[in-house]
């Protein structure tokens, strides 16, 4: 499981480099996501740009990092390809995420936190 | 089958049949297999989408509940007709609880994070993408038939 995370400022962003989060990295995912967010940034953005397919399994391990975050801190999603982008939408989880169309450059990033 | 004037070849009567394992990498390898095969390719792209989820959820759901972590074979037969593809899958696990299909409701979101649902998704997702869904249980496998047309990709 491909996960590089960066720090600008208060933003944590974590590059998903992976082509799928299905059942069989769901827990990987997980498990990795809550190692690489032990820190304290705010915001946590989640880049999907690389990810090209995700199943309920793999939808299931992001609810699952954003309850590990808990109510202070933010996980917002960025880069959500068309297969990814139907499964948020028919199960109504794009509601609960924000969603960005692409990471923002460096500066949008330092603007926003 | 009438004939399909958009394919004078007639190679809507192919049919794709695989058999795989139950478990999650095995079914990451079949779907691999499936979506390159020529009844997939003619789909669109936002329906070959939607086939992928649906036929994702189908083939992990027997993985995770039919075969439980016991594990074993799947059989796939995907046939292109003229108004989509139809899919058959067989499994020898258990029966599907009291013998039919789960309902797939979502339910309307809990307000507190800490309730939020980190599963329940698969079979509203498949029954939100995939039409026509028969379950049969015979008396040694389980049928799954389903029929993914172009018009319900969209929603």
């Amino acid at each position: 499981m491909q996960l590089l995370a960066e720090t600008r400022g208060e933003i944590l962003i974590v590059r998903a480099e992976e082509d799928r989060i299905d059942a069989a990295v769901a827990i990987q995912f997980k498990d990795r996501m809550r190692d690489l967010t032990r820190t304290d940034a705010p915001r946590v953005v989640l880049d999907l740009s690389q990810v090209s397919f995700l199943d309920s399994s793999g939808l299931g391990a992001v609810v699952a990092v954003r309850k590990l975050l808990g109510p202070d801190r933010t996980l917002e999603l960025s880069g959500l390809r068309p297969a990814v982008e139907k499964v948020f939408r028919l199960t109504r989880m794009d509601t609960i995420f924000v969603i960005h169309p692409a990471l923002p450059g460096e500066d949008g990033l330092r603007d926003a936190g | 089958m009438p004939d399909d004037p958009q394919d004078p070849g007639g190679s809507q009567d192919e049919v794709i049949r695989l058999v795989l394992r139950s478990d999650a990498r095995s079914v990451r390898a079949a779907l691999r297999e499936l979506l390159v095969t020529s009844p997939m390719r003619r789909l669109p792209e936002a329906d070959r989408d939607t086939a992928e989820i649906v036929l994702a959820e189908v083939l992990n759901n027997i993985g995770e509940h039919a075969y439980a972590l016991a594990g074993g074979e799947i059989e796939v037969t995907v046939r292109h007709d003229a108004e989509g593809l139809v899919c058959t899958v067989i499994d020898r696990g258990v029966r599907m609880p009291g013998a039919k299909l789960p309902a797939g409701d979502l339910h309307a979101l809990p307000p507190a994070l800490a309730d939020m649902p980190e599963g329940g998704f698969g079979w509203h997702l498949i029954r939100m993408l995939a039409r026509d869904l028969t379950y049969r249980r015979m008396p040694d496998h389980n049928e799954l038939r389903f029929r993914l047309s172009p018009d319900q990709s969209s929603p």
